[in-house]
């Protein structure tokens, strides 16, 4: 067994272990205070750690299925992301066109591109072919009544749900020794999903002052604050996943920390605007695709330029 | 009775292969306000109608056991040829409705639920390609409700699908719909009928979903 593939089970043995320490706490919490599932908060969080063994094995297998596996799989949660994305714009009948070329078209040969790593091109395919392209054919439909509104959502739309969600899987072009390119994803996941986790978890713990109380009453000064910065220090430990040093790490975690932190409140205000409180029901616990997504969605592709083009792997 | 045999066997694939395109298209997801699903019951769910695809999603949503029991009503002269012929009667063995004659369509329906059946019927009687949320209801659920007034009338109200496959489209194309079930209805015994085709019409009109949150 070679270097990366060891690595790989290495990591994958490690989550593994942290979630069954989970699952034995949400089982002792359930037991203590919630025997008949009458706490709400204690069965949202055994929903989520059920859902976390759900992901966790989806990732694992598509790792170990290589580069087809993790292509795959992100452009399936790109399919479903799309779908919790245009379901909330204001897209009528007149874009029923566009709308099937997005998720037709645009989505596969997207990730196709990828597939076959012609760089030059997944990187410019969506803003600008067809950021161009698709409001042609919502014109040719001929209503104008919201023109405008409809052609920049779906266009973020498909920026949000395809283009940034087909940067994680482009990570395997980077030049890195071979099977690294996956440890790279899974240390972006880790990272951005782990400070999620413990954003929430220090903001329970000591979290007073809100960031943003219109977006997002959840979130908290001193559970960001501490949730990045331990967020970050495991993502310094795990270094050796990566091309880089330690301290390269410490600065790559500390910078898709803050990305992914933007896109939650990006994505919730959008959610805001339209009224509702989650993007989709898919994943028990977490609401949506787009819920469990969106700060690795605005970490992917800052993460994947910083680190081609600082460590020259294009 | 659905077929039997091969043709049942293959009925029984076709229709999970059905119900799971159209899952993978909408996500579909019921939301149950008014009825409980685990208890089943002889039902007619009456349902606002947009799109051919309508009947499949209340069926797909439908414990297991009760889509088995539980017959579309659908125009005869869409569903009487080739595939769709398979698939409306032996896949969803659905209750076909001549539109110029051949037999009192309500009469047929009470024949069916004195089978044991439950029924799904669109009361706006054609699909609605307009603007407007809901056509006029016609009068066959006043008269069905009459002729058998024990039965529960459950208002659905389809989300969505008018989007996923508008008047014209081939591909559908993916939206998430809901399905949500009101509360069930009874015709009062001197209820008259226009009274009663307006408080169906608002029980289906009250289910559109508003906006969550602030």
């Amino acid at each position: 067994m070679d270097d990366a593939r060891s690595d790989l089970l290495t990591v994958i043995a490690a989550i593994g272990g942290v979630l069954i320490f989970a699952s034995a706490i949400g089982w002792v919490l359930g037991r203590r205070y919630s025997p008949n599932g009458e706490n709400a908060a204690i069965e949202n969080l055994n929903d989520r750690i059920r859902a976390w063994w759900v992901m966790t094995l989806a990732l694992s297998l598509a790792f170990l299925g290589g580069r087809f596996g993790v292509i795959a799989l992100f452009a399936l949660c790109s399919f479903a992301a799309l779908r919790e994305f245009m379901t909330l714009t204001n897209a009528t009948r007149a874009d029923h066109n566009t709308l099937a070329a997005a998720f037709f078209i645009v989505l596969p040969v997207q990730f196709w591109l990828v597939w076959i790593n012609w760089y030059g091109l997944y990187s410019i395919f969506i803003p600008v072919y067809v950021f161009l392209l698709l409001p042609i054919v919502s014109a040719l439909a001929g209503e104008t009544r919201n023109y405008l509104v409809r052609i920049a959502e779906m266009q973020w739309a498909l920026m949000i749900c395809v283009f940034c969600v087909s940067h994680v899987p482009a990570m395997l072009n980077l030049k890195i020794p071979t099977g690294r390119g996956v440890l790279l994803i899974a240390f972006l996941v880790i990272v951005v999903q782990l400070s999620d986790v413990l954003q929430y978890v220090w903001g329970k713990l000591i979290g007073k002052r809100k960031i943003a109380p219109k977006l997002s009453p959840s979130k908290t000064i001193e559970g960001f604050v501490g949730g990045s910065l331990s967020a970050t220090l495991i993502g310094t430990c795990l270094w050796w996943m990566t091309p880089f040093t330690p301290l390269q790490a410490a600065g790559m975690s500390l910078l898709i920390t803050l990305m992914g932190f933007a896109g939650g409140l990006v994505m919730s205000a959008i959610k805001r605007d339209r009224g509702v409180k989650d993007w989709g029901h898919s994943i028990a616990g977490h609401g949506g695709f787009i819920d469990r997504l969106d700060s690795v969605l605005f970490a992917a592709p800052i993460f994947f330029h910083v680190t081609r083009y600082y460590w020259k792997l294009g | 009775m659905a077929a039997k045999g091969t043709r049942g066997i293959l009925a029984r694939i076709s229709g999970r292969a059905i119900t799971f395109f159209a899952r993978a298209v909408t996500a579909v997801r019921p939301v149950w306000q008014g009825i409980d699903p685990d208890r089943p019951r002889q039902r007619v769910y009456f349902a606002n109608h947009a799109s051919h695809g309508d009947f499949i999603l209340i069926w797909a949503v439908l414990p297991p056991r009760q889509q088995l029991a539980t017959r579309p009503v659908a125009g005869a002269d869409y569903w009487r040829t080739g595939l769709r012929r398979f698939i409306g009667s032996d896949v969803f063995n659905a209750l076909l409705i001549e539109r110029n004659g051949g037999g009192n369509p309500v009469d047929l329906m009470a024949e069916a639920l004195d089978g044991g059946a439950s029924l799904i019927i669109f009361p706006e009687g054609t699909r609605n390609q307009t603007e407007a949320e809901l056509l006029p209801l016609k009068s066959g659920i006043y008269h069905l409700a009459r002729l058998r007034p024990e039965i529960e009338l459950v208002p659905v109200w389809i989300e969505n699908l008018n989007r996923v496959l508008p008047k014209g489209a081939f591909i559908p194309v993916p939206l998430m719909c809901r399905v949500i079930f009101g509360a069930p209805l009874h015709v009062g015994t001197d209820e008259a009928k226009d009274d009663f085709l307006t408080r169906a019409r608002d029980a289906l009109l009250t289910l559109r979903p508003k906006p969550e949150g602030n």
